[in-house]
């Protein structure tokens, strides 16, 4: 390189030599003698650049333009959904301070972060109705993998019980972090007219075998799972675990799982502040009850309350690290080091802006929005809007009688909207989607959803 | 003390010690009246699953909230707002501002993953270029970009090695996977979880793979290895080729742990020395920030005759359009719920084209060259010694013992960590590898201004004196930062442990 780049300070000739010198060498190339020769990449990495800042600015933001500009926020969710993040949020996760620190191992100069994520634990607690949350896994999905190997080693059993309309998505991940466990994942029914988990066929699947039995509340299609309550019931009548999947944004209005028995909380913190960034960083939750047989079994870290050894003033540090990959190695509870623990603190510091009245308003407006929108579409002629009986929260399923997805999917596309997820590949439904909508969608956007889609069906 | 230092101490309470009841920190916007209809709230929602209880989050005013916070990242320290961060393993080199603000462009964070291929061409364009960037760097020939993390992509890629010997029919013989004692502790860690034993050999006294050891370890059940080069206390394994063939011959595969990529970029690549597996840290190599814990981004890259088994979906390009090939059938599924820190890897990539192919070959060099000053002027002071080979060129990092100093004078390699907080300076990774003892693991990385080394090894200085002649100094360290040295005993212990508000209330306020 000509240049000297700004982000390498000691490139200028003279500080180089002076540091060769004070070591005893004569060229760099010393350094790397003890790589084979046959080994030595003799060739320039073919990477373009090096940029300059204007450039690479330039050029970043051409590739960005590519994506399509919508005239509505989409109307997808399905694990990520578009919703507000206030601007606080974006200025604290902005600060070097956190941004740029690396896990706190050395506690006494990271009380920020420290202090910072055991509020996230503690906000989630609230949330969700439990006492114990780690500071995050990666996402939603990779938590329930996390939360069915968590309940096998309690247990000491290996089966796994879902919902046979969960995400398809987090069924794939649970399949990949189970299988080298030796566990086995069943479906369960649900009932064709409300779409609620079919009690009778929990009763028979639930055995002396059985490790987890996992809900999603709401459920993947939208609906709210009523019989929560009763199907925590039947789940401890085995000694199995109860394990139930959240979208928090949901809790301002309906009970927490802490309320009916649930053993194992999982769920996306996504929209607790997090951008949808094409699906990552996410933000994976997972709480349980303050129970020696669990906490010892969790995975990933914990912050903990401790106090100074000389002046007893309060203070946090990672605990329970015995669990741990670097001090147990292979018989660690997860391999997971790095986490999600900037989204964390995004998911602490809305949390903490919004508050428990905040919260109630913000699954009241999402849920009427949504209520609105699902009642207009459901009156467009040949569709059926949701095609499960239930209360639904913020998605909702839509069937088209007399179109394919394709074509209604293509109408919207040409017209600059993003809406439902094709439910066809992975369920049996017919022509049907999965729509969201969410406090960020005005009645304007809801409105030119409903007349796309009215023009659409009438082409 | 030359250098002075002192870190924030607001004693901030807790947020929900902030609460008074009432206050809102965000607005929402008004429900139009056909929106908010008739019917109230509580007759909408099935009375079974109503919400009935207040959730008890505190209630703060925006500013307070802002405050809260602000005053927390005062009490924090990171490598953009520090000194220097020297944790080894950790490569925390400078976290490029232009990255944040490419990574904030609404036209990434607006995106839903779910949308269609033909509506996020830009995105998947930037994921397509990265994995070539990737790809070139690590001399592989296919890669996924979905594992969430390093560890992430460890167990991605031992779930990769499970699926081969599955297609093989060979997953019921070989179920052991060689590590050597030096490596991460997250590699035995995946290695188990993708259902595999770990076999665990000593390291020679050259600190490096025992090719006896190996010899006598591999055999019908081998599966592979899991290998760093250059190794954790910072020297390149040389024999590489020697290993890889013992490996290959005995029917595993070479699995390179990416950790300590920092070190070789443009010099020699872990696809040409006969790694078929490998798994890189984007918050490490690739500059983005670590988030005090996460995200980081840890993409797989494999040889062409495993790449039928990775992740699904794949990203694809066809005449210059980007899709997504979801038709894997001997994928090992899904690892992630969607495609991956894509915010994570936008900044990498930014990083990439900002440093090109020359600059990160130098960026390597400088790190390298930022170790080796580091550690051959401190092995010269009495309390610190550099093991295994002390005369070999080091790579990006230096392990120093402070075993000396603790046998001479009691104070082990714990203080002198604490006490460089007292500078300022972050200390380095401590206690690990686990083959030194009193380890303290140096990474300066190529970010580091030749004063900001200076500083760092006459603080060094400094602390090795105090623990000749008044090591009482250190031994009550440290006493800059925002609290004292800290009781981690108790925060584990059954009587007083105390993991969220809920126990703490009940703890210390007997609500």
């Amino acid at each position: 390189m000509s240049k000297i780049h700004p982000y390498l300070p000691n490139s200028v000739p003279e500080i180089k030599e002076k540091m060769m010198e004070k070591i005893g060498i004569d060229s760099i190339d010393e350094l790397f003698s003890d790589i084979p020769k046959e080994f030595i990449y003799d060739k320039t990495l073919d990477i373009p650049g090096p940029k300059s800042e204007v450039e690479v600015k330039r050029h970043v933001s051409e590739l960005l333009e590519e994506n399509k500009t919508l005239k509505t926020p989409p109307f997808l969710g399905g694990g990520v959904w578009p919703h507000y993040v206030p601007t606080v949020v974006d200025e604290v996760v902005h600060r070097a301070e956190f941004l740029t620190s690396y896990t706190p191992y050395q506690p006494e100069i990271s009380q920020g972060i420290l202090q910072a994520v055991f509020e996230y634990q503690s906000l989630v607690c609230e949330l969700v109705g439990m006492e114990v949350t780690n500071s995050s896994l990666y996402d939603w999905a990779t938590a329930v993998g996390e939360a069915a190997l968590m309940s096998s080693r309690i247990t000491r059993k290996d089966k796994v019980l879902v919902p046979d309309l969960m995400s398809p998505y987090r069924l794939s991940v649970l399949k990949t972090y189970t299988e080298p466990a030796g566990i086995k994942v069943e479906m369960i029914d649900h009932d064709p007219i409300t779409g609620l988990l079919d009690l009778e066929d929990l009763k028979e699947k639930n055995d002396d075998k059985t490790a987890m039995v996992y809900i999603e509340n709401p459920s993947y299609m939208g609906f709210a799972e009523e019989r929560a309550e009763a199907i925590g019931e039947l789940t401890h009548e085995t000694k199995a675990l109860y394990v139930v999947g959240v979208d928090p944004t949901s809790l301002g209005l309906l009970e927490p799982p802490g309320e009916y028995d649930a053993d194992i909380v999982c769920g996306e913190g996504q929209p607790l502040g997090n951008h949808m960034s094409y699906g990552g960083p996410l933000l994976g939750i997972l709480s349980c009850k303050h129970d020696n047989r669990f906490i010892r079994q969790m995975p990933g870290r914990i912050i903990g309350v401790t106090e100074t050894l000389t002046d007893h003033r309060q203070g946090y540090v990672m605990t329970l690290a015995t669990r741990e990959q670097h001090i147990r190695r292979e018989k660690a509870t997860s391999n997971i080091c790095s986490n999600q623990a900037l989204n964390a603190v995004t998911a602490g510091v809305y949390l903490a802006l919004m508050g428990s009245q905040g919260m109630k308003e913000l699954s009241e407006t999402i849920m009427k929005k949504a209520k609105y929108a699902q009642k207009k579409i459901g009156e467009l002629p040949g569709v059926r809007a949701p095609i499960f009986n239930s209360f639904h929260f913020k998605e909702f399923t839509v069937n088209f009688q007399y179109k394919t997805l394709k074509e209604v999917n293509a109408a919207l596309h040409a017209q600059g909207i993003e809406a439902g997820i094709p439910l066809n590949g992975d369920f049996d439904f017919g022509e049907t989607a999965l729509y969201c909508v969410t406090e960020i969608h005005t009645k304007e956007d809801i409105d030119l959803l409903v007349s796309t889609l009215k023009e659409a069906l009438e082409g | 003390m030359t250098m002075r230092f002192r870190q924030a101490d607001w004693s901030e309470p807790l947020i929900f010690e902030l609460s008074k009841e009432g206050r809102m920190g965000h607005m929402l916007p008004e429900l139009e009246p056909e929106i908010e209809g008739e019917i109230p709230t509580e007759e909408l929602v099935p009375e079974s699953i109503y919400r009935t209880k207040d959730s008890g989050l505190p209630e703060v005013s925006e500013i307070q909230v802002l405050r809260h916070y602000m005053h927390l990242s005062q009490m924090n320290y990171g490598v953009n707002s520090g000194k220097i961060y020297p944790l080894g393993s950790c490569t925390m080199k400078y976290n490029p501002i232009i990255n944040e603000i490419m990574a904030g462009h609404p036209k990434i964070t607006g995106i839903h993953p779910l949308q269609t291929p033909e509506s996020t061409q830009g995105v998947l364009k930037m994921l397509y270029n990265l994995k070539q960037y990737f790809l070139e760097v690590t001399g592989m020939h296919d890669a996924t970009l979905q594992p969430s993390a390093g560890a992430a992509g460890e167990w991605t890629g031992m779930m990769t090695m499970r699926a081969y010997h599955k297609d093989n029919g060979e997953l019921d013989k070989r179920t052991e996977v060689i590590i050597p004692d030096s490596a991460h502790g997250t590699n035995p860690a995946s290695a188990v979880m993708a259902g595999f034993k770990t076999v665990e050999i000593a390291s020679n006294k050259h600190g490096m793979v025992d090719l006896e050891a190996l010899n006598a370890a591999v055999g019908p059940n081998t599966a592979g290895l899991m290998l760093t080069n250059p190794n954790t206390i910072g020297v390149f394994e040389s024999e590489i080729k020697e290993i890889s063939k013992v490996i290959h011959d005995a029917g595993g595969l070479m699995y390179y742990d990416g950790a300590n990529l920092n070190a070789i970029m443009g010099w020699c690549r872990p696809g040409d020395m006969g790694f078929d597996i490998i798994h890189s840290n984007l918050h490490k190599t690739f500059s983005t920030p670590h988030g005090g814990g996460g995200p980081g981004a840890g993409p797989v890259g494999v040889k062409d005759f495993l790449a039928p088994f990775l992740p699904v979906p794949d990203i694809v390009e066809n005449e210059g359009k980007y899709t997504l090939d979801w038709d894997k059938p001997k994928s090992i599924g899904k690892v992630h719920g969607f495609h991956g820190n894509v915010g994570v890897s936008l900044k990498a990539y930014t990083y990439m084209i900002t440093m090109g192919g020359s600059g990160l070959k130098e960026s390597s060099e400088l790190a390298v060259l930022n170790a080796n000053y580091v550690g051959r002027i401190l092995e010269k002071e009495k309390g610190y010694a550099l093991t295994y080979d002390p005369e070999k060129p080091r790579k990006h990092e230096v392990v120093l013992s402070a075993g000396p100093m603790l046998e001479d004078t009691g104070v082990s390699a714990l203080y002198v960590s604490k006490k460089l907080l007292d500078y300022g300076l972050h200390a380095p990774t401590t206690y690990f590898p686990l083959i030194v003892p009193e380890a303290l693991m140096i990474e300066p990385t190529e970010s580091e201004p030749i004063e900001a080394l200076d500083d760092f090894i006459e603080a060094m200085k400094e602390i090795n004196d105090l623990a000749y002649n008044e090591p009482e100094e250190v031994l009550s360290a440290p006493h800059n930062t925002a609290v004292g040295k800290l009781d981690e005993a108790r925060a584990a212990h059954p009587r007083t442990i105390c993991l969220s508000w809920r126990k703490y209330c009940q703890l210390k306020l007997g609500d």
